[in-house]
């Protein structure tokens, strides 16, 4: 492949590719995304290309391993196109006759249809399920179609034809002026707006020789896999995303910052940026613009506490990585003391769609301070759980009972965890709550990335603990209310559960909460009291429960729920 | 070195730019609480005692005294009934691991601190990082250092430095606040376990 010199060419690269493209030609295509090869996605890819070697139909048929098209639960997902038949739980025994009733056939094979939880009704099609046609899949929506490892898939749907707009038509001022003007926040919690981020880092008031852009895309919240999935899905946009970010900022080098236990996620980057570089989309002169960028893959050390913007860029420079106070912002003095801009890959997917789209376009999709859409992991007892994207403004409710189907087995909801173990719980009462930023931090919840649904058989202390559990290990453990303080909140929550807890516990662990959300050094220290908080303020009666009765509830603390023979 | 002005405690004080709020402070005779800072290392901001109120450009918010750079018309207190609910968590917290230590008792007396409110830990150490900290920001040598992370996290000694240069150094010992238990045990325990190689000469 030829380096692409002009922005113009983009498009004539677009059509050529699609004019080998038969849109005709059935093409069977297989996520391959991390939950759908644990789940046997890749026996199922082996089986189809064997059965189609056996049956001479390669003139006649494709396939293509693709991003994460969303409904994990039911994996391996396959879609046939270009009818767009949705197979799931596909296995390798099921692929012959697949090719000779669907492909060949042309019926449609029941067993391997969508099921409605409630219902019983079946759906052929994506758009007639339910967890798909509830969400607005703007920035996932082409997962299904493209092979993450294919900058052709990307360009054929439209991909970097933003890039180019901006290098033809923009200058860097009028790219942070329309981030700005899309009212664009950032995705990791905050919410701080992208455009002001971008015009401090542009306009630092330090002299600086170089400017950095990093992508956090260091997901370590347990249970949540938005992020990585995300970016393991469609690389390139994210990609796209940094790349514009730099030419607005004026950054010459650009970090991904990324967990090594994301195997696949770390590949599919560095395959991506690997064709970027070939294309002409990174390095020297880019598109002929005069436009220099590189971007590194910086892999971090493991540890959930690298999040903490001050603990990541010291773990990117090679110390080690724990929070540091500073007064200095990161756009001033950030990574190696360079102007910096740290966002989240899930920002830079937005870019080059609000590009493409219209800062004004994008500000009519979600609330008034909330704008656009937000990709969350949505998993624990739904009928349906997976990766999904929401219009800012959507209830809690409709994520859980319309889009995750509900609760399995006819058993009830008990609470909604948002924000992983920064974050806390919404109770029944509270479902009504939009995604929001302001709305969700009022409640005392974070922007994270992970939902998780907990049904009528969770202790809700049980789970508290295993969060302090996780943050025990996590937290770096330097300043003391982060380190003793959940020590000794574990140790309160081991005696309740244990049936040792006296009267006073529940007002010590809100102490210990109250004083660490105040005086710990960082983010990561003043979350950790946060479901801790929640599950005191929504689910007291659980705590009396377990100390006063001596009694769980859920029947989970086994101390507590033995059944006694006379 | 320009001069700034600015309020603690209603107290009007002049101090040199570059100063931080606790340096300001101690120029004006007010004390702050504090345990991990010391005049010859960086500001570490771990132990919080020394979080104060500061109000700046509107804003209040609790931050470490220790660390925070003076500026023009700074509002600082030191004192508040939530500060002193701070203090006093902080220090029976760390009572728990030191509840002999002259210097949290000292505190623990002025913020009216239990210390046993919480359970006894095994491990005297408070986690101030002076040793650490002096260690490589004074000696330069960095013999002791903390391993491990989150509730687990300890101070160490590297066995082949320490046979070397911490028999005739251990001026980290009298920085400790709870008396250097911890450190002579660990540094017992390096000592102990570092190769023969490293302490005598084969025969």
């Amino acid at each position: 492949m030829l380096r692409i010199g002009s922005p113009e060419e983009i498009e004539k690269v677009r059509r050529e590719i699609l004019s080998r493209i038969d849109p005709g030609k059935t093409c069977i295509s297989l996520c391959t995304g991390s939950a759908c090869l644990a789940a046997g996605a890749g026996e199922v890819m082996a089986a189809f290309k064997e059965e189609i070697k056996k049956q001479g139909l390669d003139a006649v048929l494709d396939t293509k391993g693709t991003g994460c098209p969303g409904l994990c639960e039911k994996g391996p997902v396959v879609v046939i196109y270009p009818e767009e038949i949705c197979y799931l739980q596909v296995k390798a025994e099921d692929v012959p006759e697949i090719i000779s009733r669907t492909v060949i056939g042309k019926t449609v094979i029941d067993r391997l249809l969508y099921t409605d939880a409630h219902t019983g009704k079946k759906a052929i099609y994506e758009y007639e399920i339910p967890f798909y046609n509830k969400q607005l899949r703007l920035l996932i929506g082409d997962n299904s179609k493209i092979d993450p490892r294919s900058i052709e898939d990307y360009l054929a749907l439209g991909g970097y034809a933003a890039l180019a707009k901006v290098l033809q038509t923009m200058s860097p001022e009028q790219v942070i002026a329309e981030i700005k003007q899309s009212g664009l926040r950032g995705r990791s919690g905050s919410g701080f707006l992208a455009g002001r981020k971008w015009d401090f880092c542009r306009n630092a008031h330090v002299e600086a020789d170089i400017k950095y852009i990093i992508c956090n895309c260091h997901e370590g919240d347990p249970g949540a896999f938005a992020d990585r999935r995300m970016m393991e899905g469609n690389p390139h946009n994210v990609l796209e995303g940094m790349i514009i970010g730099s030419y607005a900022i004026g950054a010459r080098e650009a970090y991904v910052f990324v967990g090594d236990e994301f195997a696949r996620t770390v590949e599919n980057i560095r395959i991506a940026i690997g064709q970027a570089e070939e294309y002409g989309f990174l390095g020297e002169n880019i598109l002929g613009s005069g436009f220099d960028l590189t971007v590194k893959v910086s892999i971090d050390g493991g540890g959930y506490v690298l999040g903490e913007s001050t603990a990541l860029m010291a773990s990117m420079e090679g110390r080690i990585g724990e929070p540091r106070t500073k007064y200095d912002h990161a756009t001033d003095r950030g990574l190696w003391a360079k102007p910096t801009v740290l966002n989240n890959l899930q920002t830079w997917a937005n870019v080059p769609l609000i590009i493409k789209q219209g800062a004004d376009w994008f500000g009519n999709i979600g609330t008034e301070n909330s704008k656009g859409t937000r990709v969350f992991s949505l998993s624990g007892k739904t009928n349906y759980s997976g990766l999904i994207e929401v219009p800012m403004g959507m209830t809690l409710r409709e994520i859980v009972f319309d889009i995750g189907g509900g609760i399995p087995e006819g058993k009830s909801f008990k609470a909604l965890q948002v924000g992983g173990p920064l974050g806390g719980f919404v109770p029944e009462g509270m479902l009504d709550l939009p995604v929001d930023y302001e709305a969700l931090n009022e409640a005392g919840l974070a922007m994270g990335p992970g939902l998780i649904v907990a049904d009528e058989q969770t202790c809700m202390v049980d789970m508290v603990k295993y969060y302090l559990t996780f943050l025990a290990r996590e937290s770096c453990g330097k300043c003391t209310p982060c380190r003793d303080g959940i020590r000794h909140m574990l140790k309160i929550l081991h005696k309740i559960t244990e049936g040792r807890g006296k009267n006073d516990d529940t007002a010590l662990l809100e102490l210990l909460a109250r004083v660490q959300k105040k005086a710990a050094l960082c983010a990561l220290g003043q979350g950790a009291a946060g479901p801790l908080l929640s599950s005191l303020e929504h689910f007291r009666d659980e705590y009396a429960a377990h100390v006063e009765q001596k009694r769980c509830p859920a029947g989970v603390c086994k101390a507590l729920s033995l059944v006694r023979t006379e | 070195m320009g001069k700034v002005s600015l309020t603690i405690d209603n107290i009007k004080v002049e101090a040199e730019e570059g100063m931080t709020v606790v340096e300001a402070a101690y120029s004006a005779g007010i004390v702050i609480p504090t345990l991990c800072h010391h005049e010859k290392l960086k500001p570490y901001t771990a132990c919080r005692l020394c979080l104060v109120e500061i109000e700046s450009r509107g804003r209040v918010n609790l931050d470490t005294a220790c660390s925070y750079p003076v500026k023009e018309n700074l509002v600082v207190r030191t004192n508040s009934a939530e500060i002193t609910e701070i203090r006093r968590t902080l220090l029976e917290l760390m009572l728990s691991h030191a509840p002999e230590s002259r210097e949290l008792q000292d505190y623990a007396k002025e913020y009216g601190a239990n210390k046993d409110r919480f359970a006894k830990e095994a491990s005297f150490c408070i986690h101030c990082a002076l040793c650490v900290r002096y260690c490589n920001e004074v000696k330069g040598l960095n013999a002791v250092h903390f391993i491990k992370s989150g509730v687990r996290r300890e101070i160490a000694f590297d066995p082949e430095l320490a046979s070397r240069e911490c028999w005739r150094c251990r001026e980290c010992f009298e920085l400790c606040p709870t008396e250097a238990l911890q450190a002579a045990y660990v540094l017992t325990e390096a000592l102990a376990s570092a190769a023969p190689s490293f302490t005598q000469e084969p025969d």
